[in-house]
């Protein structure tokens, strides 16, 4: 049964057209049909972007005292818009980056500051600027610790899923183990002890109290990583295409780069985004245990202690409770958004399954 | 079922005695002890809390003093009490020792008296996460796409986003405060609960009214549903002989999670509402360097954790026949 020629060249041409397509362009067109992921996406760029140009912003230094008895209510924008009596050094000590924001920042707007839109704390601290300066010390907290659970958990999981047989049988039974001590007691514990050698580790090994809370959290953060990655190295592991890969003489190394990696990429993206709005109320709830982030410097989980101090039913001092958990829920709100659009977009096999 | 249990007990022991491990030999190699403080303790002081704490034996001795009634001395290993010189003690028999901080109680006795209260808020909480959370759970996959389900799932969302401290900063300053219901803070009688039990439980129920939400909906698409509706059931029946025990499992399995991250959140509510419980212990011995009773009560809370999370794993079972005990 021939066929004719011009037919095949023509079937052949389709094939060439027909290219498959990217998984990670299909997945964000599904998430940019989510509406709500999408905009959570947004949202988190511009809190991302305000909460790293922090020193850029004309705000009130968010440490400067003003020992007024009251704290002052909020100030709307157009009865006071503000004033020249920015202070240049009333912050804590900052890097180079941030000092350079702070030389563009009195090249830009001199020593105009804004009036405390937000109200002032008790102490007369600004709380626009405390909650933006604070959101650096939790975004920055969250990431690092996020990130540190991500290289344990994926570095486990992937050596658990592929050594396979015994080893991996047992590697996750010490997973499920850990399941059961109860981490925040064990990390409280751990937080205060280390805190004893805090003056050694810092000038021995230049780690800080925020660094130990760093690994500290990570090492508590990694167990679901690891076993979300196991069980994805485990199935890819026995795909098709990686025998193939295989019968064509790939090396291992080949296979894991480009065929298992890959594969695990995507849960590891979903996860790492339910991660960070876990480890950002852990550090708010360090932090407010008095664990964590210590003054000078400001976390969210500080401002609500402060809020809690401040609580009496004889005066109500609202705006220091509504802004900054205002601020809090909406970027882990936004985070938990977009975490569940992005496992539906990335992996809809995942859905629904989310521990 | 008796082989996944033994296994599981097995697992739970070494975890047990790599946290007791490991929080011990922190504990004792930390310099400052509890009880260093401003002044200088005279010799026979020192000598006292040595008699009382055993800080003068040697680490290996006091660690199998701590870990049950086993004395290590030059002359090897035997047990305390055979000539009734020292009482037992050590974890094996349940003595969790003295509390550095609070010299005239054991650690034992400070969880006997706090225990209840927290166990007491905990139960609130959660019954309260369950019922709250099933009810709008159910409501919202009923009212699929309604006003109803809308305004449930936006809830919902923001119910798990808020931290819990914060909820409770709001119901103070916009409940307690505003109207004269519930008291703010304190520990008495059961309207002493109210608010931190809600504070607690939020998160929860939020997630439990999430997760009915979708199991109902994935189970009402299932065929055995439409046969039992072409049966002639009427959808009540539908509802709660087919359809929730289906929809249910998702649910039961978030409940060993949920015991678990509500009795770590009541470090933070109860500090917040001034209730006497194991939390607010936990967090001033963590502060004052009380190690005996940090430890004692993370101990205890990892006991309670495993013990939840197997339950929550055999009613699975129990519930599901599909799901085999071994995998997990």
């Amino acid at each position: 049964m021939g066929m004719d020629p011009r037919e095949l060249e023509s079937l052949l041409q389709a094939a060439k057209e027909q290219r498959g397509q990217n998984p990670w362009r299909e997945a964000w067109q599904r998430l940019r049909t989510n509406a709500a992921a999408r905009v959570s996406l947004y949202m988190l760029i511009a809190i991302g972007a305000i909460s790293l140009l922090a020193p850029l912003w004309p705000l009130p230094s968010p440490i400067a005292l003003n020992l007024s008895p009251e704290p002052i209510a909020p100030v709307a924008p157009w009865t006071e818009f503000g004033s020249d009596a920015w202070q240049r050094d009333a912050i804590w000590e900052l890097g180079p980056m941030d000092r350079a924001l702070v030389s563009l920042r009195a090249k830009l707007f001199g020593n105009w500051q804004s009036a405390p839109w937000l109200g002032t704390d008790t102490k007369g601290r600004d709380l626009l600027a405390r909650i933006v300066w604070g959101s650096r010390t939790s975004i920055q907290a969250a990431l690092a610790a996020a990130f540190c659970s991500l290289a344990i958990g994926v570095l486990y999981g992937a050596l658990a899923g592929l050594i396979g047989g015994r080893v991996d049988n047992l590697m996750m039974r010490l997973v499920d183990a850990l399941y059961s001590v109860p981490f925040i007691f064990l990390v409280i514990f751990l937080v205060t002890i280390l805190g004893e050698y805090r003056v050694e580790l810092d000038r021995r090994f230049g780690i800080d109290r925020e660094v130990v809370f760093y690994l500290v959290i990570g090492f508590v953060y990694w167990l679901t990583m690891a076993r979300v990655v196991r069980g994805q190295v485990l199935s890819l592991r026995n795909m098709e295409f990686v025998s193939a890969a295989r019968a064509q003489g790939a090396s291992t190394l080949h296979i894991l780069r480009r065929h298992i990696l890959p594969g695990t990429l995507s849960v590891v993206i979903v996860y790492l985004t339910l991660t960070v709005p876990a480890v950002m109320l852990f550090e708010a709830f360090l932090s407010f245990l008095g664990l964590g982030v210590e003054p000078p410097k400001v976390s969210w989980g500080l401002l609500a202690v402060d809020c809690t101090e401040a609580l009496s039913p004889l005066v109500n001092y609202w705006w220091l409770a509504c802004f900054p958990a205002g601020a809090m829920a909406t970027t882990l709100l936004a985070l938990n958004v977009l975490g569940d659009g992005l496992r539906d977009a990335l992996d809809p096999r995942l859905r629904g399954s989310r521990p | 079922m008796l082989p996944f249990l033994l296994k599981r007990f097995g697992w739970f022991l070494i975890t047990c005695w790599a946290v007791i491990t490991i929080s011990f030999v922190l504990m004792r190699s930390v310099r400052g002890g509890p009880f260093d403080g401003e002044r200088a303790l005279s010799a026979e002081v020192e000598r006292a809390i040595a008699a009382r704490y055993h800080t003068d034996w040697p680490l290996s001795r006091q660690y199998f003093q701590y870990l049950g009634p086993f004395n290590l001395d030059e002359q090897g290993a035997t047990f305390f009490g055979g000539d009734g010189t020292r009482p037992l003690g050590g974890i094996l028999t349940g003595d969790l020792g003295p509390s550095f901080r609070s010299r005239d109680f054991s650690v034992n006795e400070i969880i006997a008296q706090s225990f209840p209260i927290s166990l007491a808020l905990g139960s609130v909480a959660l019954c309260m996460a369950i019922c709250v959370g099933l009810a709008a759970g159910l409501l919202s996959a009923l009212c699929r796409g309604g006003k109803i389900d809308v305004i449930v799932r936006l809830l919902a969302t923001i119910g798990i986003a808020v931290p819990n401290f914060v909820l409770a900063t709001f119901l103070i300053l916009f409940v307690a405060f505003r109207f004269d219901w519930a008291p703010v803070a304190g520990w008495g009688g059961l309207q002493h609960l109210i608010l931190p039990g809600l504070a607690l439980g939020a998160p929860f129920a939020a997630t439990v009214a999430r997760l009915t939400r979708t199991g109902l909906l994935d189970v009402l698409s299932e065929d055995y549903i439409r046969t039992a509706k072409a049966k002639g059931l009427s959808p009540g029946l539908v509802l709660v002989r087919h359809a929730l025990p289906g929809a249910l499992l998702p649910v039961v399995s978030t409940l060993g999670p949920a015991a678990a991250g509500i009795l770590t959140g009541s470090l933070v509510i109860e500090r917040i509402f001034g209730i006497p419980g194991t939390g607010s212990h936990f967090v001033n011995s963590a502060l004052n360097r009380d190690y005996t009773l940090a430890m004692g009560v993370t101990i205890l809370y990892t006991v309670l954790i495993f013990g939840l999370n197997t339950l929550v794993d055999l009613t699975y079972s129990l519930l599901d026949p599909r799901i085999e005990l071994e995998e997990s």
